[in-house]
């Protein structure tokens, strides 16, 4: 299984990089989930509108038509109420105040060396390893 | 045009993402699971993602507006602060716990699961409490 993972992670990881890559080179805009819903939220009525919600209408969009094509990928995300609102909470507070996520900081920050994004990545990936650590083995979850 | 570019963007993002399996849960817990069964994709789906994003910098770096006019990010700032840092742990926090970014959430947020939705929920009003924050705290300087 993994041989065949690290071989899609490998090609979906060029996808994902080809779509900030389009952002960038056309758009000259940064390809940061977080930053770009938050700019939503933050001015609705902006200039950069239309912009950001047709980044946001393909991100759901296009994998909403894979699922009718070819079936509806398993998400595998837990059941428990609580701790899905306190990961989502913790994760949008946390993106915003970083200034980024896994796309912002993991892809187009880490890709120019960004000292910023190399910190926040190190930092998050740590505490996510710990946090996984602490579930598994001391709480006995899932 | 601007918005035809956008959508593209967003739909290789997308794609991407649900190719290389980011939007289960599973197995990005399964990367963080450095002391059990480790998964290493995610590993490999940085690195594909930052090929392209690294020649395209390479590109701005000698350029002074995108291909559609529009002016380029600067030099980003140096600057390692304690926002910084807090706020990657929290976010750290709720990637470990949940398995979930925000682009991995929004990619499979109309597949109809009742847990993804949730999430997106709870990231947005974490987003809106960052707002309502960050506005607090310029009025106060």
């Amino acid at each position: 299984m993994f041989e065949e993972s690290w071989i899609m992670g490998l090609a979906g990881g060029l996808l994902i990089g080809s779509g900030a890559a389009v952002l960038l080179l056309m758009n000259g805009r940064i390809a940061g989930v977080s930053g770009i819903l938050g700019g939503l939220i933050d001015e609705p009525s902006g200039s950069r509108t239309m912009e950001r919600l047709a980044f946001m209408a393909g991100l759901a969009g296009v994998p909403f038509l894979y699922a009718i094509l070819a079936g509806t990928p398993a998400i595998n995300v837990t059941g428990s109420l609580p701790v899905l609102l306190t990961g989502g909470l913790l994760v949008g507070l946390g993106a915003r105040t970083a200034s980024g996520c896994t796309s912002g900081h993991g892809v187009c920050g880490l890709s120019r060396f960004s000292p910023r994004s190399i910190v926040s990545m190190a930092v998050a990936v740590s505490v996510g390893v710990a946090v996984v650590a602490l579930s598994r083995n001391l709480l006995a979850w899932g | 045009m601007k918005n035809l570019t956008a959508f593209l963007a967003g739909g290789l993002f997308g794609l991407g993402l649900v190719l290389s399996d980011m939007i289960n849960a599973r197995r990005v817990q399964g990367f963080f699971d450095l002391f059990g069964a480790w998964d290493p994709t995610l590993v490999f789906v940085i690195i594909g993602a930052n090929i392209p994003m690294m020649a395209t910098w390479l590109w701005v770096a000698r350029h002074r507006q995108s291909l559609l006019g529009e002016p380029l990010p600067g030099v980003p700032s140096a600057k390692i602060d304690m926002r910084l840092i807090g706020g990657s742990v929290l976010f750290g926090a709720g990637w470990g716990l949940v398995g979930l970014c925000p682009g991995s959430v929004m990619a499979s947020l109309l597949f109809g699961y009742r847990e993804a939705l949730l999430f997106a929920f709870a990231m947005a009003v974490g987003f809106v409490a960052f707002g309502l924050w960050r506005s607090r705290s310029t009025a106060a300087a």
